[in-house]
């Protein structure tokens, strides 16, 4: 039982983000009263939702400028008001950028310890974090110590996000001014890298490419085959740190954890610091030319060969496919 | 400016690391350490933002006695000064307690911009930047993948999960960087032989007027995670896109 549990509930376009929901979700089955907090200025039109997935009752500041600033200051102050008011056991927060600004206030604010990079976490009179070190070839379990809020940071994608059936939740409006100093550090504008099809996390065929594609023009055949089977496209951080593509794309340790039904690798080496993003794949095929690479270990199919070879021969089967 | 940048030293990334079974911790021996290359990204930035404006860079780091070395590459790659924070109590500190140390280090000086990079390659918890914010009192700008600045002002662009924000902010300020945001230096001869006589503060834990801090949190297991085995891998013999595609048929994604 886990008595009381927060999720920070993250608003983007005036809905919860999917790490919102699958921590509702868990948070639910830990027991216990689940309660979300949101800032944004619409945070109101998003109760609803976090009803449905769980929360018994909103927090919602709503204040105008949340839209304008950089949240993590702001909504940090906040959260450790309303804390202090209620007590809460554990505050669950996704750890998105935004997600990782607030933890890191709150703790500072709460002086409470923070666990980062969760996976899963359990409460059976102690609360503990479930992580994966070293590439994920290893599991911890670590239990908090202190006494008062304690804070996870947990990844996208930990768990499944399903709607409880909830009625609608209590709507209680946060009234915490914000303090000067937030204002110092004002968003002026917001750029999408744009990207057609669906998204990377939700995709059910993740096509990545790494360096083995030689030239970021090639990226163009992994949009080609992507478009043909309805995926999206993602990339190594190698080509990322090399500007080849926008950092969006980049799955791994420092980007996203993608899990779709197929993963393809297309000339990526298979470092753990990438395999963490996608090992969690249902399938998983390679391509690359050295067969000693690494990315064939977690293959189910591995294909050694010359990448730039294969892709224009897929493209032309999944075209003669089509019709 | 004055100019603060957060290095620590890590393990060789390169290496695979391992646990002391009895104590989990990082294991240390026999570990080639390094200055951590995500912490070199920050050196530039600062160096970059001195260069162009005026002031020095401070390197500080909490670190073994060993850490002297990554201070000393950040000297040698033109930082003017360093502080190493060492105390045995240190060992195994968690992320609230090193933003605790590094905020009382950075406080004893003047300073308009104090940079991290936005975790390390070791822990990687992503927390001290913003932890770093909130005791200074200040705003942090994370996730720069860009920057421009003066010493008034920065703007940058922010890292967001589908593309980027653009940031205005004044200082003072935290910021973090990411690995991209522009290229690190060498450290030049000239550089390595100046940064023997560079100034570099040692410091205790009671220097700073802390106390041995608690922890909050303990490992309780430790275990090797289930790993996907291998299936099959096939040299191409020019079949290897009919392959994928009956893959991709039998898993019913096309
Ligand atoms: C703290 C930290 C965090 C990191 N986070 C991430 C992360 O989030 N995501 C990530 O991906 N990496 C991350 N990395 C980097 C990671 O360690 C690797 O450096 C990176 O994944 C390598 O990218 P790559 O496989 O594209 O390049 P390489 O390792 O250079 O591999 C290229 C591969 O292409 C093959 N190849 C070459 N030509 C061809 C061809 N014509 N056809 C077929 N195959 C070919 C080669 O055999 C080789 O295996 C991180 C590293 C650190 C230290
Ligand atoms: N012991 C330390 N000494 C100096 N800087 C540190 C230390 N630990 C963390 N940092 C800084 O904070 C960043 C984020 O670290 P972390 O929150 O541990 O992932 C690092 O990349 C460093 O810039």
């Amino acid at each position: 039982m886990a008595g009381t549990t927060w999720v920070f509930a993250e608003i983007v376009d005036g809905k919860p983000v999917a790490v919102t929901l699958e921590l509702l979700t868990k948070a639910r089955s830990l027991g216990g009263t689940v309660e979300a907090v949101a800032f944004s200025p619409v945070a109101e039109a998003a109760a609803a939702t976090l009803g449905e997935y769980g929360a018994t009752t909103v927090y919602a500041g709503t204040d105008p400028a949340y839209a304008e600033l950089l949240l993590g200051g702001p909504a940090a102050d906040a959260l450790a008001k309303l804390a202090q008011e209620h007590s809460p056991d554990l505050i669950l927060i996704g750890a998105t950028y935004t997600g990782r600004d607030v933890a890191g206030r709150l703790a500072a604010l709460i002086d409470a310890p923070v666990i980062a990079n969760g996976l899963d976490v359990a409460a059976n009179g102690d609360i503990t974090v479930q992580s994966a070190i070293f590439g994920a070839t290893q599991v911890v379990q670590t239990k908090f110590d202190s006494s008062g809020p304690k804070v996870a940071l947990i990844r996208a994608k930990s768990f499944a996000a399903e709607p409880g059936g909830g009625g609608a939740p209590k709507l209680v409006k946060i009234d915490a001014p914000i303090d000067e100093k937030h204002r110092a550090a004002k968003m002026v504008e917001s750029k999408a890298d744009t990207a057609t099809g669906p998204k990377l996390e939700e995709a059910a065929v993740v096509i990545s490419g790494g360096r083995g594609l030689q030239d970021p023009k090639n990226f163009d055949l992994l949009h080609q085959v992507a478009d043909l089977v309805h995926g999206a496209v993602g990339a190594s951080r190698a080509v990322v740190d090399a500007g080849w593509v926008p950092y969006a794309m980049q799955v791994g340790q420092t980007g996203k954890t993608v899990k779709p039904t197929v993963y393809i690798a297309c000339g990526i080496s298979g470092a753990m610091q990438h395999t963490v993003g996608m090992k969690g794949s249902k399938n998983i095929v390679a391509i690359n030319k050295d067969a000693d690479a690494p990315i064939f270990k977690l293959a189910d199919l591995g294909i050694v060969g010359d990448t730039l070879k294969i892709l224009p021969q897929l493209i032309d089967e999944l075209k003669a496919r089509k019709g | 400016m004055n100019v603060v940048v957060c290095i620590k030293q890590v393990p060789d990334p390169n290496s695979v690391g391992q646990l002391d079974p009895s104590t989990h911790t990082l294991r240390r021996e026999g570990v080639e350490v390094v200055l951590d290359p995500g912490d070199e990204y920050g050196i530039e930035a600062g160096l970059q933002l001195v260069e162009t404006h005026g002031g020095e860079v401070t390197v500080v780091s909490m670190a073994p006695e060993k850490g002297l070395d990554a201070i000393r590459k950040a000297l040698a790659m033109g930082a003017a000064k360093g502080v190493l924070i060492t105390d045995p109590a240190l060992a195994g500190a968690d992320a609230l307690t090193t933003a605790k140390v590094l905020a009382a280090a950075i406080k004893r000086q003047p300073f308009d911009l104090v940079i991290t990079a936005t975790e390390s390659t070791d822990g990687y918890t992503g927390t001290v930047p913003q932890m770093l914010g909130a005791l200074l009192g200040v705003p942090s700008v994370t996730f720069a993948k860009h920057l421009d600045g003066d010493g008034q002002k920065l703007t940058v662009q922010r890292q967001t999960e589908s593309g980027y924000d653009v940031i205005a902010a004044t200082l003072p300020a935290v910021l973090s960087v990411t690995a991209g945001v522009n290229e690190p230096r060498y450290p030049s001869l000239k550089g390595i032989m100046a940064a023997k006589s560079k100034p570099v503060d040692k410091l205790a834990l009671g220097d700073l007027g802390l106390e041995t801090p608690k922890p909050g949190q303990t490992i309780t297991s430790v275990q090797p995670a289930e790993e996907r085995k291998a299936g099959e891998i096939v040299e191409d013999d020019g079949e290897g896109a009919k392959r994928i595609v009956g893959f991709l048929e039998a898993q019913k994604v096309i």
